[in-house]
């Protein structure tokens, strides 16, 4: 079979194209949809494996980045939203789409995602970049053991872009502490960079995220968020550097994607 | 007639009320064209309404239908014989483009933006616009607004392009300036310069489109006069290049409401700038992105379904201007009271005329109007028939239920009386330079220096605030090397994931050339352009250019006849490279008045030059960094003594007279070998020399690269005697790159490279020390990369 991949789109969304292209290499169907129609009934969100949160500037980030969809979310299109998360299925968002999931208290979520008819809190937040700007680099990230399915058996070490101006991951010394102990920091901001840094690692921690994390899963490791942006690295060619260095022509980007279609594939068969 | 619609008084009124009208309503119409309104009003027996006086003003702006390159011009040239021009545009611009005649130009000046061929499926469309008298009053909405509009302009082309890549470039004032020594009126450099950059950031970074190649240069003659130009590339499937408008398809406006914003924009642009601007706040636009995001959502599903015949975008005159052109060889009319408006209390012209942004209108057959409503209403995008287009010739306007215009398209189109203008050349003298070598022997604090001026300096800072990866096809970024930080020569963009077919984008400027010779400034741009484009391994074959002319007040003769000379070089020298003009805008009236002391000041005359060339694979781009110890470092094209407008006698408080010519021969000859030799693996980093000569290249391409380069100046290949060790590494002569070659392919590179001037400078050293040997073999410069690289980003990082 292969996975059916939903790409949301909204207003102000950006990356859905890459978002969708990397989906396909890694043997995907996918459909771009615009969240009116799954507010709409028009697309039925059950159909799919996979929702993909790309990024961009839902709604122009106005309020704070990512609300607004995280609203809509959470109040128009609820019951479908739990019950794809009931079903077992995988979730990422990327760079805005991270933004909305901690919005939504689908990151870092709690214990049981369907808490009856209570709100899932919000428990974190992607504040303004310490540097005060929006801010496009790439970074190294150091994979961290995690129960995340996206990046099961990924390299240690992967290279990135970012392009963001609120990033800075930071949540309550509890927060933090119960994410180091349930294995849900799925990415850092690598420390033993080559590359120049000040005092705050900053800019191989491009924003100032607490504890350097550039990306987390939820408890059952199905959903995820990053800020950086894998579906920008899916060959050698967007590397930053691929006139001097020798580099494989699959970007490292791509393992993330193939792993959420693999782990599709081998549960829903 | 309606209340709210009142009549100008010109049948009647002499010479002096008639310009009295012209001024008090922004209108910028001259008196002949005064004259002509009011003769074809005799005619009609009647006063024209509001509508139609601004109607025609805005049409024959300088904005909009740029005059004085269509102008007759009587020039003259340093005291010699009057030359008649018919028209700069015709017979500088067009005809080149005519007589060059490559079969890949799809569409040429005809369109919003030009159209050449990429791959068997689609075309590209490129268009580089300014927006800098909205940038003076209002940095961020002004540069936001520039960015919007000209994405609209490539959503405009053909029956829409998808947009995928920005470029940007500016001039300002310098950064340091006093505050005492601010013209009165206008805003610090640094606050234009931050609120330009935040403008072109928020809206480029919105739209999802990367902006991933420009420039900022500074003088301080833009103090009062900033120049913001904003390009956009878009792709576009071959099959949806031609448009049309039939009698009876709908009039629909898509996008956002109609408010009082932007009104007078395509006049008042067409205007010199005194201290009393900054209080014309009403004629700069609001921009939301979000809006025109959704624009380009919404009409590429449209467009993809032949939804609508034809499609153009509503910017300066407003709904003014894109009726009237979409409608000029059939006729419109519209009705007022549709358009959607912010708020009420909007009279009819002003609803005509408003420069309200994120509006496009296009043209929909009746058959197809509910499946549109359902695409734009799907995407959250108001759209509203306004009328229909006729077969009357006329743009007919009504306000509920009355006429308010009734314009006549042939007079409207055609009436604009042809100017004729006085142009007076007279070359400068300025005090010469000489060399240095006599007072020193060490010219590492020189190199310093040029290193750390703001037009040389890291951009860094402003280029890491624009998101260039989104799209995820930028392949060769605007920073490269060892540590992502140097400067690249171009950047390349794939557009389709996976596919190797390339677009290299580049641009080319340099107003300091014009103290000299705008004929030398405008024949180096496009020099420049050109070298960008063959240094990460484009060809001049496959390269189209763009003209955008900022100039000062063309009906003072002095600034006409540089204009000239500039017209004439891009003649010249696009001719002989083969490099048509696709497209290309001009804003002129760069000007300030001080009303109080009457001072005059224009910008420096500024041609920017952008080009574009189409890369069959992008596998085979190189970028400008150093890449391995051993490797040879040699210098390609001749230098000369041409120091004339250089950054190097900058520095020294000299302008000089031998500014760097074009040897268009030579300089085509160098460009062919050298992408042919990068097409065939021998080089591996290409830098050009452009500001600051070999000695600048050479310093950027070893802290790109993150090591050391040992050189010898008595290698440079040269066309004349150069004696002293300044002029040889600081001359800015133009054709010449540095070049990185494997000691292994050194042959292979020599041999292919016989019939073009190459010299061997040296090699690529392990240590990250910076040493050059001057003509004598003593030692003219040492320090470390680091101390270079530091002395070039530290500038503009604050």
């Amino acid at each position: 079979m292969k996975p059916n991949v939903l790409v949301l789109r909204t207003a102000g969304t950006n990356c859905d194209v890459e978002t969708d292209v990397a989906f396909k290499l890694a043997g995907a169907d996918t459909s771009l949809v615009h969240i009116q129609n799954l507010i709409s009934g028009k697309v039925d969100l059950s159909a799919f494996h996979i929702l993909a949160i790309p990024g961009g500037f839902s709604y122009g980030d106005d309020i704070a980045a990512g609300i607004l969809l995280a609203v809509e979310m959470k109040h128009k299109i609820r019951s479908a939203l739990e019950q794809f998360v009931d079903d077992g299925k995988l979730i990422i968002g990327i760079c805005n789409g991270f933004q909305v999931l901690v919005r939504t208290g689908l990151l870092p979520g709690v214990e049981h995602s369907n808490n009856g008819n209570s709100e899932i809190p919000q428990r974190a937040t992607l504040a303004m970049n310490t540097s005060a700007k929006f801010e496009c680099r790439w970074v190294e990230l150091e994979t961290q053991q995690s129960s995340c399915v996206f990046t099961r058996g990924i390299k240690s070490h992967l290279y990135l872009p970012v392009a963001h101006a609120e990033g800075r991951f930071t949540a309550s010394p509890d927060v933090l502490a119960e994410l180091e102990s349930h294995n849900q920091i799925v990415f850092r901001y690598d420390k033993s960079s080559k590359y120049p840094s000040d005092n705050n690692n900053y800019p191989n921690n491009p924003n100032g995220s607490d504890a350097d994390i550039a990306g987390i899963c939820d408890r059952t490791g199905r959903i995820f968020g990053l800020m950086p942006h894998p579906e920008r690295f899916l060959t050698k060619w967007n590397h930053p550097r691929w006139t001097r260095e020798d580099l494989p022509d699959e970007g490292d980007g791509v393992a993330i994607f193939r792993n959420a279609v693999d782990y599709v594939t081998a549960t829903f068969a | 007639m309606s209340s709210k619609v009142n009549e100008f008084q010109i049948l009647n009124a002499d010479d002096d009320e008639l310009m009295r009208i012209s001024r008090e309503g922004t209108l910028s119409l001259n008196l002949d064209e005064m004259h002509a309104i009011q003769t074809h009003y005799a005619k009609l027996q009647r006063n024209p309404t509001d509508v139609e006086l601004e109607t025609i003003a805005q049409t024959w702006s300088e904005h909009c239908v740029h005059k004085t390159f269509k102008s007759i011009i009587l020039y003259t040239e340093d005291g010699n014989v009057t030359e008649k021009i018919d028209g700069l545009f015709p017979t500088y611009i067009q005809r080149a483009t005519e007589e060059i005649a490559k079969p890949w130009c799809v569409s040429v000046f005809v369109d919003n933006a030009g159209i050449i061929e990429f791959d068997d499926t689609y075309n590209l469309v490129f268009k580089v616009e300014t927006h800098n008298h909205p940038s003076a009053i209002e940095p961020y909405g002004g540069a936001g607004t520039g960015i919007g509009g000209v994405i609209r302009d490539s959503l405009g082309t053909g029956l829409g392009a998808k947009p995928i890549l920005n470029t940007d470039v500016f001039c300002f004032g310098l950064p340091d300036t006093r505050y005492e020594d601010l013209p009165k009126g206008t805003l610090h450099p640094k606050r234009v310069f931050k609120g330009v950059v935040s403008g072109v950031r928020d809206y480029g970074n919105r739209m999802g489109i990367p902006t991933a190649n420009g420039a900022i240069l500074f003088d301080t003659r833009y103090t009062a006069n900033p120049l913001v130009f904003c390009g956009n590339v878009g792709l576009i499937p071959k099959n949806r290049c031609d448009k049309s408008v039939e009698p009876g398809d709908l009039v629909v406006a898509v996008g956002g409401r109609t408010g009082r914003d932007g009104i007078h924009g395509a006049t008042f642009s067409s205007a010199e700038l005194d201290d009393t601007s900054e209080s014309l706040g009403s004629v700069v636009q609001i921009g939301n992105p979000i809006i025109e995001k959704k624009i380009v959502d919404a009409l590429l599903q449209a467009r993809d379904q032949n939804l609508y015949r034809s499609i153009t975008d509503c910017g300066a005159g407003g709904f003014s201007s894109a009726v009237g052109e979409m409608g000029e060889d059939t006729g419109a009319e519209v009705h007022l009271e549709n358009v959607p408006l912010k708020y009420e209390g909007l009279a009819p012209w002003e609803i005509w005329l408003s420069e309200a942004q994120e509006r496009m209108v296009i043209a929909v057959p009746p058959e197809n109007i509910e499946k549109l409503m359902q695409i734009c209403e799907a995407e959250m995008v108001e759209a509203t028939v306004l009328g229909s287009f006729t077969n009357s010739k006329r743009l007919q306007v009504f306000y509920e239920g009355e006429i308010v215009g009734d314009l006549d398209m042939q007079f409207l189109h055609k009436g604009l009386p042809q100017h004729v203008k006085k142009a007076i050349w007279t070359s400068p003298q300025h005090p010469e330079m000489s060399s240095r070598d006599e007072q020193t022997d060490d010219y590492t604090e020189d190199l310093l220096r040029l290193l750390a001026c703001p037009n040389i300096a890291s951009k860094e800072q402003v280029i890491r605030q624009y998101d260039h990866e989104v799209q995820g096809g930028i392949v060769i970024k605007p920073l490269v090397g060892v540590e992502n930080d140097g400067p690249s020569d171009a950047c390349v963009v794939t557009p389709i994931i996976g596919s190797p077919n390339a677009a290299i984008i580049s641009n080319g400027i340099n107003p300091k050339y014009s103290d000299v010779d705008p004929y030398i400034s405008a024949a180096a741009a496009i020099d420049e352009a050109l070298r960008n484009i063959v240094a990460v391994g484009g060809t001049v074959e496959k390269t189209a250019l763009l003209d955008n002319f900022c100039w000062g007040n063309p009906d003072k003769p002095d600034r006409l006849g540089a204009l000239v000379r500039a017209a004439k070089a891009c003649y010249d020298i696009a001719t002989a490279y083969g490099t048509p003009f696709i497209s290309g805008k001009d804003s002129l009236y760069n000007e300030y008045r001080d009303t109080t002391t009457g001072e005059q000041r224009a910008i420096p005359s500024t041609l920017l030059i952008s080009a574009i060339c189409v890369m069959p694979d992008v596998r085979k781009a190189v970028t400008m960094d150093v890449k391995k110890p051993g490797n040879l470092i040699y210098v390609v094209g001749n230098t000369y003594a041409e120091l004339g407008g250089s950054h190097y006698f900058s520095i020294h408080g000299y302008i000089g007279n031998k500014a760097p010519i074009v040897r268009t021969e030579a300089g085509k000859l160098t460009m062919q070998k050298l992408s042919a030799a990068i097409d065939r693996g021998f080089v591996r980093s290409c830098h050009d020399c452009s500001e600051g000569g070999i000695g600048v290249a050479a310093a950027e391409m070893a802290f790109a690269g993150g090591y050391g380069l040992s050189l010898n100046l008595n290698a440079i290949p040269t066309g004349e005697e150069i004696m002293s060790n300044d002029f040889l590494l600081f001359s800015e002569s133009n054709s010449r790159f540095l070049v990185e070659v494997e000691p292994q392919k050194q042959t292979e590179f020599e041999d292919h490279m016989t019939e073009v001037a190459i010299g061997c400078l040296g090699s690529v050293t392990d240590s990250p020390v910076f040493t050059v040997n001057g003509i004598d073999g003593e030692q003219v410069i040492k320090t470390s990369i680091g101390t270079l690289k530091s002395s070039w980003q530290t500038p503009l990082h604050t």
